[in-house]
């Protein structure tokens, strides 16, 4: 333990280490005299190699490197939620205290308030036999967030003593426990997890439930389920970013960690301060008080980008553990795939696509696969969703990092340049779009929305495929020629794409839609198609007399016009489109 | 008392290898002294308990493995800085040029400066008026920003880059403690004198600071060349409370200057050949500018790169558009039509614009006549392709209006002379007489208020 040996050389972030054959593989490290962070990432039989999360810019050789035992851990307890961490779960707000604006090196605040007093209510008691996860006692960490006091997953015995219900700090002992082998382990409210290791659950359940995200393109179209895996990629302004906010803003989660891995300061500046002034629409509660942040910016040290992916999803299961639907937003996945690049090109290993290592995929797929919908060990239903942003060098989807991704991700929301120009926002490909979880998710729709949600569906998918067909006419001779009937679906596929698809963020009513809502929207439009078709077909009444009564440009407007708490509103819609004659 | 180290073991490109240095950190400066009593500066870049490798900043030639001595001098690269450096020209690495001697430092900072903390900022929301239209109606410049622009060799990026810089007053402050520090790598003599002179001109050079990395400069100081040019700009921004205007050209030689020792250092080349921190290293630029909580002064970057072969996917602008928050891009057919600034609208965009607009920043109708203009001209795209195949006299008549709106859209509010300086009312009264060509059915992105005051008021232009 606490072994020290010295550094023999350094280049970036990557530092070499002789004879220390005592150093295990992906154990944390204090690097020199400043005690850097680092985690051991190759172990040969002269040297090891370690990575380092802070700039390693002043450092000489000969320096220390001691060794902790332990590999790199998160600290898992209550006063997580409402904060904002680096990669490695320091928090920013101390980090402030101690550097001011400037982020200095070798500062290790805690991760947890020790001193912050919680109010612990205790559900377990004296010579209670507990296994790992067994829920101990909870404590109110925010207005949104009860929060449980487990046995940690690696404890399990008998409970020895336990405090009483009453005021706890996180230095304190609260419960004792005898494990089978007798040892006696003392537990209070802070637990310790490695970030690369997954925490363990009991079983893995199949996905039945959607995550609602107020986005009526993804709900209706392409719908992510809780416990699911989405990737989102774009170039740059297609609005990656954007639709993650979006997101993290209005899902139905109950927990959202998001986390911003490689990407622009000002961004998570934005995210803060939004979200502290933003309120859920669920619980009348402030965003922050169910949002948990992790920041390390493009130009914060590129190994702690590496680790800020493990360190959230090991967040977002702990709280899976306490029973809780926990999403993820990663922003953006690639940027963690250039710090893998990176790191692998410093230790000159053999590149395979692109530059990017071989282990690429698997590490991946290793990402992907810690989401799920689980019962947990201790009896309660909870899920972590993940949802990956990528971005795509030159937009290309057929580079390495989209195409692993799309292998191990089931819903695929491709974002697309030509709709970002013409600011039709959010700019998801619907044609290059998909979602596997329709199958999983129908019977869940057609209990809560409506038994035809399904046809109904499908009927729109149709109409955008017919107009892209018709568009591939339209470019070469003009609308004009087109047949009345072919017309009319080019008109319909408009407010489609107009009237739903195109949702504005930024509109009060908008920019978060009741999936009620979302469904009635869809019915008005697939209504005035069927009327328009019986005018259009049988009546031979032509389209622009239609148009001139301004039907189209109302079903439009129906977005702005009907609040989301009225929907009786949509009666007058339905109304107006029974009232047009000839 | 210092230790200077007789010879090197190795030699290559720009870089130096030395045997049994004692003491050395990763980063430190090196002076060199050759035989000849010339010193020059290098950097080490790579540390081993036997060996260091280090770059030497003004190349390599005259150095023989058996004629320098060698001497750390404890620190990464500083910089002198004060109030003075105002009005000043330096080379690349911070060395006065201009025969004004050495300043006198009121602090040294070290050029790699620190990241800023995300808790810290502040978000950008002022907007700067730069006078022109088609980055003030449509991508807003804002306090704080990083905008860059994406040209080719041959456009007039410089012009625009000098436009800005001259027209630029922050709304509030109006001028007062705005200054502007530029950072030229590996840019031809003509282009860094044009840029003196335009300055000078404008009255601007007093307030300004120049740091210059001619192309025939060496390489290696390239890579050092914006880091003084934002250590000088956080200084005065930070320090005194300035508004700094950071202008660092062109981003594409600083690139290739990265690409160039990378190689000489065996590094594994990803895409084009560029190293894959390349993104990592862009980044700690870009990421420079911004306004800090409780503190006055703001950085506002404009990095201007010319896209090899005009071509936005390569790496260098592709790299740099995920970093910066937004961009201005310039077109080569615009430029050929003759249209100033020939910035192509679509593909341009200020990530913070959304903030910074509006009732309480620019004008009220701002956010609505921007969406529109976009809106329509990208449909003006869709009609021309279709003119394009089947003429345009068999387009439909609202096709037409469009074709003309396109026309005029280019014309007026694009194009505006070089020295035209429009307040954003008048680049978004432009944008709203252009509208007024269109049919009001066709303006879906306007709200009723504004269509019913567009076209119903005495002024209307009737549409036949």
């Amino acid at each position: 333990m606490n072994q020290t040996a010295s550094i023999y050389g350094i280049n970036g972030p990557v530092v070499t280490v002789k004879d220390a054959p005592w150093l295990t593989m992906m154990e944390m490290v204090y690097v020199g005299n400043e005690r850097l962070i680092g985690e051991v990432i190759a172990v040969h039989d002269d040297a090891a190699v370690i990575q380092v999360y802070e700039e390693t810019s002043g450092l000489t050789v000969n320096e220390p490197v001691v060794s902790t035992g332990t590999p790199m851990e998160v600290t898992l307890g209550p006063g997580l939620i409402g904060n904002i961490f680096d990669g490695i779960e320091r928090p920013l707000k101390s980090v402030e205290a101690l550097s001011g604006a400037f982020i200095a090196r070798g500062l290790r605040p805690e991760a947890i308030d020790m001193d912050k007093k919680w109010d612990i209510k205790v559900l377990a008691h004296e010579g209670m036999m507990v296994t790992p996860c067994t829920i101990l006692a909870e404590t109110q960490e925010t207005s949104l967030i009860q929060h449980k006091i487990m046995v940690p997953p690696n404890i399990e015995g008998e409970i020895l003593s336990i405090g009483a219900s009453g005021s706890y700090t996180c230095r304190d002992t609260l419960a004792e426990i005898k494990t089978p082998d007798g040892k006696v382990k003392k537990i209070g409210l802070i637990q310790h997890w490695p970030i690369r290791t997954p925490r363990p659950y009991g079983r893995r359940d199949p996905i039945s439930m959607p995550l609602i995200t107020g986005q009526r393109i993804l709900d209706i179209l392409f719908p992510l389920a809780k416990g699911g895996t989405a990737a989102i990629p774009g170039g740059f302004g297609t609005g990656k970013t954007m639709t993650q906010h979006q997101l993290a803003k209005w899902s139905d989660a109950d927990i959202i960690i998001y986390i911003g891995c490689g990407e622009r300061g000002n961004e998570m500046t934005q995210v803060l301060e939004d979200f502290t002034g933003l309120i859920d629409p669920k619980s009348g509660q402030p965003l922050m008080n169910r949002t948990l942040l992790i920041a390390n910016t493009s130009n914060m040290p590129v190994a702690a980008r590496e680790a800020s992916i493990y360190t959230g999803v090991t967040l977002a299961e702990y709280y899976r553990d306490m029973g809780y639907h926990v999403a993820i937003m990663a922003d953006s996945t690639s940027r963690w795939a250039e710090a893998l690049r990176e790191i692998s090109g410093r230790l000159e290993e053999m590149p395979a696509e692109e530059g990017f290592p071989a282990y690429l995929p698997s590490r991946l797929s290793g990402f992907y696969e810690r989401a799920g919908y689980v019962h947990t060990l201790n009896g309660l239903d909870g899920s972590v969703t993940l949802i990956g942003a990528v971005s795509p060098q030159g937009g290309d989807f057929s580079e390495p990092v989209t195409q692993n991704t799309k292998r191990f991700t089931r819903c695929f929301w491709g974002l697309d340049k030509d709709l970002a120009y013409a600011r039709h926002y959010p700019a998801i490909n619907w044609l290059s779009s998909y979602s596997e979880y329709i199958d999983d998710l129908g019977p869940w729709y057609t209990e809560n929305v409506d038994p035809d949600f399904l046809s109904a569906r499908a009927d729109i998918i149709r109409i955008l495929q017919e107009e892209s067909s018709l568009m591939d006419i339209v470019k070469l001779i003009g609308a004009d020629v087109l047949p009345e009937d072919q017309r009319l679906t080019l008109e319909i596929a408009r407010v489609i794409r107009v009237g739903f698809l195109q949702q504005n963020a930024y509109h009060t009513t908008d920019t978060y839609v009741p999936i009620a809502k979302q469904y009635k929207m869809l019915k008005v439009i697939l209504y005035l198609y069927e009327k328009c078709k019986d005018f259009v077909v049988k009546q031979a009444i032509p389209l622009s007399q239609i148009q001139k009564t301004g039907i189209f440009d109302r079903v439009i407007k129906m977005k702005y016009d009907i609040e989301n708490d009225h929907p009786e509103k949509f009666d007058a819609v339905f109304e107006a489109i029974d009232a047009l004659q000839f | 008392m210092q230790i200077e180290y007789m010879g090197l073991k190795d030699l290559s490109g720009s870089l130096i290898v030395i045997e049994g240095i004692k003491g050395a950190a990763y980063d430190e400066i090196l002076e060199i002294t050759l035989q000849s009593g010339e010193k020059r500066t290098g950097r080490i870049i790579e540390l081993t308990r036997d060996f260091a490798v280090a770059q030497v900043f003004d190349g390599t030639q005259g150095i023989s493995l058996t004629n320098t001595r060698t001497r750390l001098t404890g620190a990464p690269l500083q910089m002198p800085l004060s109030k003075e450096i105002l009005g000043r020209t330096f080379d690349g690495i911070g060395r006065p040029i201009d025969d004004l001697g050495p300043v006198y430092a009121e602090k040294y900072m070290d050029i790699n400066g620190k990241p800023m903390n995300p808790v810290s900022r502040e978000y950008p929301r002022s907007f700067i008026q730069t006078g022109i239209s088609a980055i003030d109606g449509l991508a807003t410049l804002i306090k704080g920003q990083k905008l860059p622009i994406f040209s080719g060799n041959g456009m007039p990026h410089d012009n625009l880059a000098v436009q800005i810089a001259s027209q630029a007053c922050i709304a509030e402050d109006a001028g007062k403690n705005f200054a502007i520090v530029f950072g030229a790598m590996g840019v031809k003599h003509d282009v860094a004198n044009y840029f003196t002179t335009a300055f000078e001109h404008s009255g601007a050079l007093s307030r300004s600071v120049m740091f210059l990395n001619t192309s025939s400069d060496p390489v290696v100081e390239r890579i050092l060349t914006p880091r003084c040019a934002l250590t000088a700009a956080e200084y005065l921004a930070f320090e005194h409370d300035m508004h700094v205007l950071v202008i660092l050209t062109d981003i594409t030689s600083y690139c290739e200057a990265l690409r160039e020792i990378s190689s000489s250092k065996q590094e594994i080349p990803s895409r084009k050949g560029y190293p894959g921190y390349l993104y990592s290293d862009l980044a700690s630029l870009y990421e420079r500018a911004g306004m800090i909580k409780g503190s006055k002064g703001s950085i506002t970057q404009i990095p201007i790169l010319t896209m090899p072969n005009d071509d936005i996917t390569h790496p260098i602008p592709d790299l740099t558009g995920y970093i910066t928050e937004g961009q201005i891009v310039l077109d080569r057919a615009l430029s050929q039509k003759n249209i100033y600034p020939p910035v192509s609208v679509l593909p341009s965009l200020s990530r913070l614009m959304k903030d910074g607009i509006g009732e309480k920043y620019t004008v009220a109708e701002h956010p609505e006549i921007s969406n529109q203009l976009f809106s329509s001209y990208a449909k003006v795209q869709e009609i021309r392709a279709l003119a394009s195949v089947i003429g345009e006299d068999e387009l439909s008549d609202t096709d037409k209006l469009y074709m003309k709106f396109g026309t005029e859209f280019e014309q007026k509010l694009i194009g505006q002379g070089r020295n035209e300086n429009r307040t954003i009312k008048q680049t978004i009264q432009i944008g709203w007489d252009l509208l007024r060509i269109l049919p009001k059915t066709e303006l879906d992105r306007l709200s009723p208020e504004i269509l019913s005051r567009m076209f119903d008021s005495e002024t209307t232009d009737t549409q036949e």
